[in-house]
């Protein structure tokens, strides 16, 4: 087996994302992911790759449309107001179909907001973050194993589906250190460029331009560019949905939960299973595509479900709109940078048993 | 057993990088463990602290409320998180820059002058470390040991040259609880 | 019979859209000449703007990305750094380069990212329908400025090539203009080197060529033609700004 090595999840993502060929790397410092942009201003120069810290966050998610458009692996991190930034980049790379990696280590908003930990872009995120029409697959880990192995799944993901993938976690998941296992180097980068015939990389006057656009004028051919990209979402729905069940088999009380809430909440089962309550946990893994399939059946033998989240109950409502509102959903949350303690959640399991 | 441990003092008193010693050393025992930093917009002078769970079963959250062992190296500190303290748990207290004792009665507390100890061996900023080695001399959590290893692959290629200082320092730490007892 | 006069390879069949007496056709050519005379059709990756020009991506042969608004330098880095050896241009108008993209414009010239832009300064918007531009010149009237261009209220004119040319890392700066024979001549020249220096791995080369848009302007081709010499010409002077190649 390989070997465990003591990691930040910022750190893990960035040297999973070199192993995985990533070899463009263009940010902006933020808190609470710079630690990111560090280690690969550490690495990319040893390695031949590039490390650029851009002018902006709309520049940096723009040198990635650039460096996705010739088929490279490449990624930008930020955090949650530079996200807002980069939205604008993000819809083009939708429109583009580009695929690439874009990592949101959030932080408590509106506006500057805090730096402390919060999961307030969750709607944000899973709705297609910025205008038009589109969805991006959103990834949330709830390890530091789970960060370098979704670094992979991102990019596997996205070339396959053609469209930008987040990694979306929160400032704890991206400054905790924990053991993980990082995944083995691929070392056959131009058979991952080679792959994408579509990629601008010059004609060599060997075949037709290339165009990488966005643009289409006549509404008819619009129209037809997002049905197509719908059919796309739709098989991503269908075969990509990603989530972990625990203790659910007996349980009467689904808790729903991702990241460090997700955490948190296993503590306060565990506890609650002492005394006897039945209560499980359903931990979206993918938050687009939304795991609807397992929610609906639990919701068939479970009494209720209780989301534990950092925000004020935006995943709340897709789980409400997974079950069709058949039970009811309560909600233990808290929010700019506060993190429910396992007391808290234990307490809102135990009003749920009542 | 686990063992909770939250590190806490000053930014600059090591705090961060003791605790990283300790999750190495556990991380080399094969246990279960996790390390979560406080993170602030001050770099130096501002509060800080570092949470360490070292366990034979997998860690849930990584988020501490009641500490079983507890070190504190500024008054702030102790006053922030003597309450929390779970019943039974230790408290290491750096009794050099800490004047008052600990007022609860149903944990244990062990007084370590170790920022004295640290200048009196002219290695002024290692006291963090002195009291790393009290810990693991006192409680176990990991094998005495296995810390000189933990030390010499966490410690900075740019601070190589202070290892012997850093491992005379846990050193000195596992001797003043030896002769304690 | 012999051809005397054809269309460069690097332009496709494509009709261009361009509206009568507009200058964008020209240098489309000048570039397509460049291109073509340094044998690079087949490495080269262009990058279309937001403005009149977006569809280049259409008129071009070699490969074409089309960027967000503005965001044309950012894109041309992030092709260059990850295909070092393929030639990377942008093609930008005056409120894509100098307005909305003007800290991209200056930060990868600041870097001195080894890429030819294309400026095009007719100192108005033009796909949007005649709104003032930063380039726009004083008491010019446009769609946005009714009364004429007011410094007080909207600000000085910016002239681009000498902004630039404060900087260190560019290597080439040039103004040149399309409105007569000999200027075409000229910037077909400039045009040139600028893909020259990139190709010689010199590094950042910008040329800013003064252009017409009749339609927006309300006047004729002939008369566009004469504004360029007589109103633009003595604010935006003709010449070389930074020369290091």
């Amino acid at each position: 087996m390989a070997e465990k090595v003591l990691m930040k999840g910022n750190e893990a993502i960035a040297e999973a994302a070199i192993r995985c060929g990533c070899r463009h790397y263009f940010g902006y410092p933020i808190t609470p992911q710079t630690e990111i942009a560090a280690y690969m201003s550490k690495r990319m120069p040893k390695i031949g790759g590039t490390f650029l810290q851009a002018e902006s966050e709309i520049a940096a998610i723009n040198m990635v449309y650039g460096a996705a458009s010739t088929g490279r692996r490449t990624m930008t991190s930020s955090s949650s107001p530079g996200i807002s930034l980069k939205a604008e980049g993000i819809s083009y790379l939708a429109g583009a179909d580009l695929p690439a990696l874009i990592v949101n280590i959030q932080r408590g908003g509106p506006g500057l907001g805090g730096i402390q930990p919060s999961q307030s872009d969750y709607f944000f995120m899973t709705r297609g973050p910025g205008h038009g029409d589109f969805h991006i697959i959103v990834l949330a880990p709830a390890t530091v194993q789970e960060m370098a192995d979704m670094t992979r799944l991102a990019f596997e993901l996205g070339e396959k589906y053609r469209m930008p993938a987040m990694l979306l976690a929160d400032g704890t998941m991206g400054q905790m250190m924990e053991p993980v296992v990082l995944p083995e180097e691929s070392n056959d980068l131009d058979s991952i460029a080679a792959a994408k015939p579509w990629a601008a990389t010059g004609t060599g006057m060997k075949r037709p331009h290339n165009i990488i656009n966005s643009l289409y004028l006549k509404p008819d051919e619009l129209e037809k560019t997002n049905i197509e990209r719908f059919e796309r979402y739709a098989k991503l729905e269908k075969e990509e949905c990603r989530w972990e069940e625990y203790l659910m088999d007996d349980a009467e009380i689904c808790v729903v939960s991702v990241g460090i809430t997700a955490r948190v909440s296993k503590n306060a089962i565990v506890a609650a299973r002492k005394e006897g309550i039945k209560v499980g946990m359903i931990r979206p893994i993918t938050l687009y595509p939304f795991p609807k399939e397992p929610l609906a059946k639990a919701a068939a033998r479970v009494k209720s479900f209780l989301t534990v989240e950092l925000n004020m109950g935006q995943m709340n409502e897709d789980v409400k709109l997974a079950i069709n509102c058949s039970k009811k959903v309560a909600m233990c949350n808290r929010v700019g940078g506060m993190i429910p303690g396992a007391d808290e959640v234990l307490a809102a399991i135990r009003k749920e048993a009542r | 057993m686990t063992f909770e441990v939250i590190m806490a003092g000053f930014g600059g008193q090591g705090l961060l990088f003791s605790g990283k010693v300790l999750a190495h050393a556990a991380l080399i025992e094969g246990k279960e463990l996790s390390w979560l930093p406080s993170y602030g917009p001050e770099m130096r002078g501002g509060t800080c602290n570092c949470s360490v769970i070292v366990s034979d079963d997998p860690v849930g959250s990584p988020i501490i409320a009641n500490p079983n062992v507890l070190m504190v190296m500024n008054e702030p500190s102790l006053d922030k998180f003597e309450s929390s303290v779970a019943p039974g748990g230790t408290v290491f207290v750096d009794s050099s820059l800490i004047s008052r004792k600990v007022e609860r009665t149903d944990i244990n507390a062990v007084y370590i002058p170790a920022t004295q100890m640290a200048k009196d061996m002219n290695a002024h900023s290692l006291a963090n470390m002195i009291i790393l080695g009290a810990i693991v001399k006192k409680l176990g959590c990991v094998s005495a040991d296995i810390v000189e290893q933990a030390l010499r692959e966490t410690i900075s290629a740019r601070k190589a040259d202070l290892l012997d200082l850093n491992l005379k320092a846990v050193a000195m730490g596992m001797k003043f609880i030896e002769e304690q007892a | 019979m012999a051809v005397v006069f054809q269309k460069p390879k690097s332009l496709t069949d494509a009709v261009l859209h361009y509206c009568p007496g507009c200058t964008h056709g020209i240098v489309h050519r000048l570039v397509a000449e460049a291109i073509d005379e340094l044998g690079i059709e087949g490495r080269t990756i262009g990058i279309a703007p937001v403005g009149c020009s977006v569809m280049a991506y259409d008129y071009f042969n070699c490969d074409m990305i089309e960027a967000a608004h503005g965001r044309a330098p950012a894109v041309a880095t992030g092709v260059k750094r990850s295909m070092p050896d393929n030639i990377v241009f942008t093609y930008q108008g005056d409120g894509d380069l100098a307005s909305i993209g003007l800290c991209e414009t200056v930060s990868t010239a600041c870097r001195g990212e080894n890429i030819t832009i294309i400026f095009i300064n007719n100192a108005i918007y033009g796909m949007t329908g005649g709104q003032m531009a930063p380039t726009s010149l004083i008491g010019q009237v446009t769609q946005t400025s009714p009364y004429g261009r007011d410094a007080a209220t909207q600000g000085m004119p910016i002239r681009v090539s000498e902004l630039l040319a404060t900087l260190e890392a560019p290597v080439y700066l040039e103004r040149v203009a399309v409105n007569s024979v000999a200027h075409v001549r000229q910037a077909k020249k400039a045009i040139l080197k600028a893909f020259k220096n990139q190709v010689e791995g010199k590094g950042f080369s910008l040329v800013e060529v003064l252009s017409t848009c009749p339609t927006n302007w309300g006047l004729t081709p002939q008369k566009a033609c004469q504004f360029v010499e007589e109103k633009m010409m003595p604010f935006y002077p003709l010449g070389v700004f930074k020369d290091k190649s």
